[in-house]
């Protein structure tokens, strides 16, 4: 991990501000449920109860504080999108680096594969195992990641492409090195920085991904509160109390959006990176 | 009229800092100008600031361009447009870059017509093309026009790019190493080209290079750039003969390589032998039919143009080709193709160093890890013994002990290939193969490396030089080996 560009990374202000508010509503996610004033499905007032003293955003669609759901809900799609994300980039890039140095049989089969994969679009993939198998959240999880894994299969594999085919490499085979070595010691440091890249894309995606699960009714069960289960339960008193849809999209759209720019503020680092080393 | 009066130019950073200075020279028609420098002399800016232009960062802050009489940095936009390729016109350094990969040949010598002479009629067009590309020697068959660039060899390539700049008929052509991705044969071909073509039009030229032996031959006079600022002008022949300046003698000493003193090897034991060598990639046949053996302590050339097969056979020798067949030997025993069938004492005792130093380390690594990787590998050293060595590595190779902590991308090219050189010298080989290690670097970079291969020679190692360069050659190689493309 000392491989990667750290002072450059944190110079830049896309990178800083991205990865500040992502750990922002990653923090208010975690620390959310200590600070909740009352149980989630505490039914405390009017449905669609107005703003108060007590319960700041209102009341939702059958009586529970609002804000208590909003500082409860953030955990799932938080530990789910980033673990969806992180187990894709691990699965991923290890398949891909091993496609990228193999270059044989094994290189055809694992892109034959993603590429069948690819083909399935990633939202009706989790969808159709969702609506067969249930609405587990490891089973959610795992179909996101494995929705994502052409890509940075794919991915993982050009660049390992790239860097296999210098001569440092070449050299290094000829002294007879193992291939653990060469892929873990010489390759990963050179395509960290765009692996990096593409899990803060799949971050934002994921993100998308389990809110629209949970609108659509196949992520998380009612009872529990979720970011995305409650834009779908309260859509229908939007007139009457906006704030019980508008915060929980805010929020969703500012963990999108924070890490989109992580993601292509590390992207502009590299290139800068790369046009200063001749 | 002089087609080409450059006074007083300057180029300066901008921080201030001047790259190129106090430049003079006048040129009448028909003459060439020879430009030569090692990297980092201003050559390039010189060349580029000659039709105006200069890179970012960059600015001409002063003096006159006088081509035909017109000063070229006074002129703007399309005045300026038209004077580029009209009266002065530049050759690049790589024309398969050069040239437009989605055009054909065809089009790309109608378009810059179009451009620059609309007023020609269809039949004077067609006929200046035909007259252009007879000049430069290319066949002007339709076949040959709708072909696109890749479809060409490297050599129809730059005399594209020469026809792309006479069709005009400019007073002035700059050139910036044209040559350097050309084997020697075609380019003798070129220079003989380019060299009718400046005589017979009158055309004055500047010819930038690093290669003394192209300059000598080619140009009526030479100018000789050092730190952006003139060290020595003269007629060539002079200047060969009798360089002024001391830093144009030790530029002349180092391209000159003594050529290497004869002995007597044939007692030393064998170390490698090569028995009926194939090499085929992707199922056709690059080289085949190769016999040779090389001594203790011998250097054995490995010459032939470009597509000859040098760098299969040299790949195939270190067990890196994918498809090979034959026999090799190495120190009497039988030395397998493939290098996952070798001992470790085989890869360890045989090393291979590459042609581009930029891509020889990882340039995530520093010097000291890229040299802890095969100590570590084959010596099982750790700490402050690993440390030891690499700072004699370094020493052997003639680096300061302190680069060990620095990336390679702060490195400039003769020290990375030292790095590699070094990274080669720690495995302790008996057998060195070097991949043309040479042509990337200046002259004098080349030959403090070729001295450091000779000195390791007279310590008993054997090397395999693989090159193209007959000068190299002469100064390092026992015995020379040709390769002929099948």
């Amino acid at each position: 991990m000392l491989c990667l560009p750290w002072r450059a990374l944190a110079a830049n202000r896309q990178v800083r501000q991205g990865a500040g508010l992502s750990l922002l509503v990653i923090g208010l996610a975690l620390a959310g449920p200590l600070l909740a004033p009352h149980g989630a499905s505490e039914l405390l007032g009017p449905v669609y109860g107005a703003p108060n003293t007590s319960a700041p955003l209102g009341y939702d669609y059958l009586g529970h504080d609002v804000l208590s759901r909003v500082l409860v809900g953030g955990w799932s799609v938080v530990w789910m999108a980033l673990a969806a994300a992180s187990l894709a980039l691990l699965v991923g890039a290890g398949l891909g680096l091993l496609a990228g140095f193999s270059r044989g049989p094994l290189d055809r089969l694992i892109r034959w594969s993603a590429d069948l994969s690819l083909a399935f679009p990633e939202l009706i993939l989790v969808l159709l195992v969702v609506s067969l198998l249930g609405r587990e959240p490891w089973l959610i999880v795992l179909t996101v990641a494995f929705a994502f894994l052409p890509g940075m299969i794919r991915q993982t594999r050009a660049s390992t492409q790239a860097v296999v085919e210098q001569e440092f490499i070449e050299v290094l085979r000829a002294m007879g090195l193992p291939r653990r070595h060469l892929l873990l010691r010489e390759v990963l440091p050179n395509i960290l920085t765009p692996m990096l890249v593409h899990f803060g894309s799949m971050l934002t995606w994921a993100i998308g991904i389990l809110s629209g699960l949970s609108f659509l009714g196949y992520g998380v069960a009612p009872p529990a509160a979720d970011w995305g289960l409650m834009i779908s339960e309260n859509q229908g008193g939007l007139v009457l109390q906006p704030w019980a849809v508008l915060v929980p999209a805010l929020l969703i759209g500012v963990f999108a959006y924070a890490s989109n720019m992580l993601a292509e503020g590390i992207g502009r680092v590299r290139a800068g990176v790369l046009e200063h080393t001749p | 009229m002089t087609p080409l009066r450059v006074q007083d130019l300057r180029v300066q950073l901008d921080s201030g800092k001047a790259v190129v200075a106090d430049i003079h020279f006048a040129l009448e028609a028909g003459e060439i100008l020879g430009l030569v420098g090692e990297s980092g002399s201003g050559k390039t800016t010189l060349a580029t600031a000659l039709l105006g232009h200069v890179r970012k960062g960059a600015r001409i802050s002063g003096g006159q361009v006088l081509v035909a009489g017109t000063d070229l940095l006074g002129l703007q936009g399309e005045a300026l447009r038209q004077a580029r390729g009209g009266v002065i016109a530049y050759i690049p350094q790589d024309p398969a870059m050069a040239l437009n990969p989605a055009l054909r040949i065809l089009s790309q010598l109608q378009e810059i017509l179009a451009a620059h002479a609309p007023q020609m009629s269809r039949a004077e067009r067609q006929q200046r093309l035909r007259d252009t590309l007879q000049q430069v020697g290319l066949p002007d068959d339709q076949g040959f026009l709708k072909r696109f660039a890749h479809q060409l060899s490297g050599g129809q390539q730059q005399r594209v790019l020469l026809a792309l700049a006479f069709i005009l008929r400019p007073q002035v052509v700059v050139l910036d190493e044209p040559t350097t991705a050309l084997d020697v044969t075609t380019q003798a071909h070129f220079l003989a080209a380019l060299r009718q073509l400046c005589k017979t039009q009158g055309v004055a030229a500047v010819y930038v290079s690093h290669d003394l032996g192209v300059v000598e031959s080619l140009a009526d006079r030479v100018m000789v750039l050092y730190a952006g600022r003139v060290v020595e002008c003269a007629e060539t022949a002079q200047l060969f003969r009798q360089p002024q300046h001391p830093y144009s003698q030790r530029l002349l000493a180092a391209a000159r390589l003594a050529a290497r003193p004869l002995e007597d090897l044939s007692q030393q034991p064998l170390l490698l032998e090569v028995d009926e060598l194939a090499v085929s990639y992707a199922g056709r046949r690059v080289v085949a039919g190769v016999n040779l053996h090389v001594r203790r302590g011998e250097c054995l050339a490995l010459v032939g143009a470009s597509g000859s097969g040098k760098s299969s056979v040299s790949r195939a020798l270190v067990g890196l080709a994918q498809e090979a067949a034959g026999r090799l030997r190495f120190a009497g025993a039988p030395l397998n193709l493939e290098v996952g069938a070798r001992s470790s004492e085989q890869r360890r005792r045989i090393q291979y160093i590459f042609q581009n130093p930029l891509r020889a380390l990882n340039t995530r690594h520093t010097v000291a890890q890229s040299l802890a990787t095969p100590l570590r590998h084959f010596f099982g050293l750790r700490g402050a013994a690993l440390r030891e060595r690499i700072e004699q590595a370094l020493t052997r190779v003639a680096l300061p002990v302190a680069l060990a902590d620095a990336y390679p991308g702060s490195l400039s090219g003769g020290e990375r290939q030292r790095v590699a050189i070094a990274r080669a010298l720690v495995c302790e080989p008996r057998l060195l193969i070097c991949d043309e290690i040479t042509s990337a670097l200046d002259v004098s970079v080349q030959a403090s490396i070729l001295e450091l291969l000779r000195g390791l020679q007279a310590e008993g190692m054997a090397l395999v030089f693989v090159t193209h360069d007959l000068n190299v050659v002469r100064a390092i190689a026992d015995r020379v080996v040709t390769l002929k493309a099948q």
